[in-house]
């Protein structure tokens, strides 16, 4: 399940969601992203977030069904937040049901990675000195790359 | 509105391109058979930022809310979309 919105969450909640959706789960990973203190300005106040009504929830939907594919996935459910955040913000949340521990953690990594490089999202960081959109970084599309190449 | 009327996209822009081209989404006539690389010189004609953001390399596609590439093939009241590398999560 893929959710877009600008409320936060609750972890404990979306844990308990997870833990309730059965079927023979043996391992839940969960991964929760926050919104950093600095980025690539220093002063940085807040981020603000945009996205691609409708594209966004279709690639997300797309990394939970390839993740099914190459792992046990069980069950899985993705949060992302839009609109403005301030710093330390939980913006992003990625949980999946496994049989066992292996599969939950590397289905949870892919996804969080896919999706850096993916779903359309973009970041803008507001500071003292003015606003600015975040660059994508060259880190984040080695990352998502590497999974490609385990594939092969 | 004739026939030819019809024969738009819509092209849609997100963030930095929003912004500099002042726009969230233009209609664009094409004559089929068209790919994305005829909506992109339609749009670079008309100079100056469009011009520069169209020879952009760096600018995603997206065809119907899935990624596209400058040769995917367009039909008439396709969504098209132009946005800058993503940066969520």
């Amino acid at each position: 399940m893929v959710i877009i919105q600008a409320a936060d969450f609750d972890l404990a909640e979306e844990y308990q969601k997870l833990r309730n959706s059965g079927n023979g789960t043996g391992a839940i990973a969960t991964f929760t992203g926050l919104v950093r203190d600095h980025g690539d300005l220093d002063d940085v106040t807040g981020l603000f977030l945009e996205h691609y009504p409708g594209m966004t929830e279709q690639v997300i939907e797309g990394l939970i069904t390839e993740a099914g594919k190459r792992w046990d996935v069980r069950a899985a459910r993705v949060i992302h937040r839009i609109g403005s955040l301030a710093l330390g913000d939980q913006i992003v949340f990625v949980g999946v049901c496994s049989a066992h521990r292996g599969d939950a953690f590397a289905a949870c990594q892919f996804i969080m990675d896919a999706l850096k490089t993916s779903a359309p999202f973009w970041k803008k960081e507001l500071s003292r000195s003015g606003d600015h959109w975040v660059e994508q970084k060259d880190s984040d599309r080695t990352q998502s790359e590497q999974w490609h190449k385990r594939q092969e | 509105m004739n026939d030819q009327s019809h024969a738009t996209v819509t092209v849609r822009f997100f963030a930095r391109l929003r912004e500099q081209l002042d726009t969230d989404s233009v209609a664009v006539p094409i004559s089929e058979p068209a790919t994305v690389a005829d909506v992109l010189k339609t749009l670079a004609d008309r100079g100056s930022v469009w011009a520069e953001l169209c020879a952009d390399s760096r600018v995603m596609i997206a065809v119907n809310q899935a990624m596209a590439k400058t040769t995917t093939p367009l039909k008439p009241r396709d969504e098209v979309a132009f946005f800058p590398p993503v940066t969520g999560g």
